[in-house]
């Protein structure tokens, strides 16, 4: 397990209160302007070095990203977006920072506004958030009033000013330039890329953007040095990540925890169990709503981490943990994810729109026992061809679940679904393509 | 993208009062100057609060000339996001999560007692006009499962039984209070917590 002292969300249970003084004696806004005062190039190097890789789902390197901003201000300000629209089921991690950490997330947007030379951060939080948003808020006030924002913010000569910007329920404004779109006062439809945000993003402007989480750890990892956080976890998978344990186990909670730590682990030790014993574990979804699933006898050796997971064909995603007990019926689980993202669809690309929904049908009737043997080929079909034929990831993460639910429950799926869709007998069942033969021969 | 379709009786005319102008004023000066279309979110926002939960096409209109962008680019933001809604709800908005994480810790007992309270089906008003519900896609709190919004604030850890003592308290008009239904703070694990013990015992 994690030593306490190298956990960075101290204050993740709120024992210590979310204000600035409490903040500060925990180690935030202490030397921010020493920190600054060492250079872009120093900090860029020191989150290179310490390998941390963005916590919003895909693990693209921070520091690379930040160093995509361009070198030189030219006529167009440059931006810096914080992702705050957590909406992947089983995630709910940005929520206990924008509550309990808030002043973690408000410095570290005054060091990576440096680091890119944005004068302006808008923190984007989804619409539901709005108390927690508030929060934030009196944070960000706080902040203004101890002179750590605004002009010279916090003595380092560096100007920013931070904006909140509220979401209102739409899932795909989690993807960057969805999000960018709902900045600008439009529908959160993704942007074709290329061009990348870094170089024109909102408003046209060189952007970059990093979710809640990725920016929170900066200040810490500045603070303690890129090889302390390094140390943490294991190659290319480094430092702490806050995961989200839900769903059937006995205590679900969230918990920061080493990366590459065991799956069991987390469940047994942290969340208390799973609900029955471990061996009523059925599976476990390691990564949020659109990471596969994996069942049970994997489980027991599983560790987390971007590369071990996606070693295993699924992905760590945002590390929002969803155990499902033999209690459940993993069919049906995964139709209501199938529901989700048809519900979520931005309806822009057409594999998309269509095929999400005809993901849920398929899933909903095979649930029900209602669908024939050969729908399954044909849902696998429908997966691979809504898969990478998107403008953005949306297409991936609505079809991994339904392909996960495939390559390790296809014999749950076919022992419930056994009738063959050459009709021998009349059913009366009024999708049947081949009903009219049957009509002929009654 | 959800389907929505504004109610059929419409207000004539919409106005802000002195005081959503003046939040609407705010918020606009967080844009650069002649990005103020980036502030229609937060202006429909302002305009649900102000005229009870429901944004009648009047709003939307009014929105569209104060913030000098057609009104079709306000109507098409008002109905691709899920949280504006386009006709009355009551007073009391209720909205359970349904998604798989709340779902397996029993979510659709919520629903049952939504049913049972308030109205047979979604998106209905209940007897008196005061509150509705529907069914929502994940609220992320899937810590806090099975969990429901009502308005603003959220109710955490709950049941069939505590669902209806809460929705007893909104007919008769009180205000419930948010949070967690089993005592919870914060998302630790209950009775169960391992780390930075030092700071609990403190």
């Amino acid at each position: 397990m994690l030593k306490d002292k190298d956990r960075i969300f101290q204050n993740l249970y709120n024992d210590l209160g979310p204000d600035l003084d409490s903040s500060q004696k925990r180690g935030d806004w202490v030397n921010t302007k020493e920190i600054i005062n060492r250079g872009r190039d120093w900090i860029i190097n020191e989150i290179k070095e310490s390998q941390l890789r963005g916590r919003g789902g895909a693990g693209f390197p921070t520091g690379l990203k930040w160093s995509f901003a361009p070198k030189d201000v030219g006529s167009r300000p440059h931006y810096l977006v914080i992702n705050g629209d957590e909406s992947e089921p089983g995630t709910c991690k940005d929520r206990d920072i924008l509550r309990f950490e808030p002043h973690k997330l408000v410095e570290g947007c005054l060091i990576a506004s440096y680091a890119i030379q944005a004068h302006v951060c808008y923190i984007y939080i989804r619409g539901e958030y709005f108390v927690d948003g508030q929060k934030l808020q009196a944070a960000i006030d706080e902040a203004y009033k101890k002179k750590l924002l605004g002009k010279n913010a916090a003595g380092t000569g560096w100007d920013l000013d931070i904006y909140i910007h509220y979401g209102a329920g739409a899932y795909i404004c989690g993807e960057e330039t969805a999000l960018l779109e709902s900045i600008e006062g439009k529908k959160g439809q993704p942007r074709l890329k290329p061009p990348f945000p870094a170089l024109i993003g909102l408003y046209g402007c060189p952007t970059i953007i990093n979710n809640v989480e990725t920016i929170a750890v900066v200040p810490t990892i500045l603070r303690r040095g890129g090889k302390w956080f390094a140390s943490l976890g294991r190659e290319k998978n480094t430092g702490t990540k806050i995961f989200c344990i839900s769903g059937n186990v006995n205590n679900p909670c969230n918990v920061e925890e080493e990366m590459n730590i065991p799956l069991k682990e987390l469940i047994e030790v942290h969340a208390g169990g799973v609900i029955g014993g471990w061996d009523n574990l059925q599976a476990v979804i390691p990564g949020g709503s659109s990471m596969p699933l994996i069942p049970k006898d994997k489980c027991e050796t599983l560790t987390m981490d971007f590369d071990t997971l996606a070693a295993e064909k699924s992905g760590l995603g945002t590390a929002g943990v969803v155990v499902i007990n033999k209690d459940q019926d993993i069919i049906k689980c995964m139709a209501r994810i199938a529901r989700f993202y048809k519900h979520e669809s931005c309806g822009q690309c057409t594999p998309c729109r269509e095929g999400s929904g005809w993901m849920w049908r398929m899933l909903e009737r095979m649930a029900k026992g209602e669908a024939s043997k050969d729908e399954i080929e044909m849902l696998s079909d429908v997966t691979k061809q809504i898969e990478g034929h998107t403008i953005c990831a949306f297409g991936e993460g609505s079809s991994w679940p339904v392909q996960g639910l495939l390559r390790h429950f296809k014999d749950e799926i076919k022992k419930r679904n056994k009738f063959d869709p050459i009709v021998k007998e009349n059913k009366n069942i009024p999708y049947l393509v081949d009903q009219h033969l049957l009509d002929k021969n009654a | 993208m959800s389907l929505k379709k504004p109610a059929k009786n419409q207000p004539d005319n919409f106005e802000f009062n002195s005081s959503s102008l003046e939040v609407a004023k705010n918020i606009i000066a967080k844009y650069p100057s002649g990005k103020q279309q980036s502030a229609v979110m937060a202006l429909l926002y302002i305009a649900q609060k102000q005229n009870d939960n429901w944004i009648p096409l009047a709003a939307m209109k009014y929105i569209a000339k104060f913030l000098e962008m057609p009104y079709i680019k306000v109507y098409e933001v008002a109905t691709f996001y899920s949280m504006y809604n386009l006709s009355p709800v009551g007073k009391y908005f209720v909205q359970v999560c349904t998604t798989t994480p709340c779902m397996i810790r029993g979510a659709n007992k919520l629903v049952e007692a939504c049913k049972e309270k308030i109205s047979e089906n979604e998106r209905e008003l209940s007897n008196d006009k005061s509150c509705s519900w529907m069914e929502v896609e994940c609220l992320g709190a899937c810590v806090n499962a099975p969990m429901m919004q009502i308005n603003d604030d959220y109710f955490e850890d709950l049941d069939k039984e505590k669902t209806l003592e809460i929705l007893d308290k909104i007919l008769n008009g009180e205000k419930p209070m948010p949070g967690s239904y089993r005592g919870r703070v914060n998302n630790e694990p209950e009775n169960n917590r391992k780390t930075l013990m030092d700071l609990k015992n403190a």
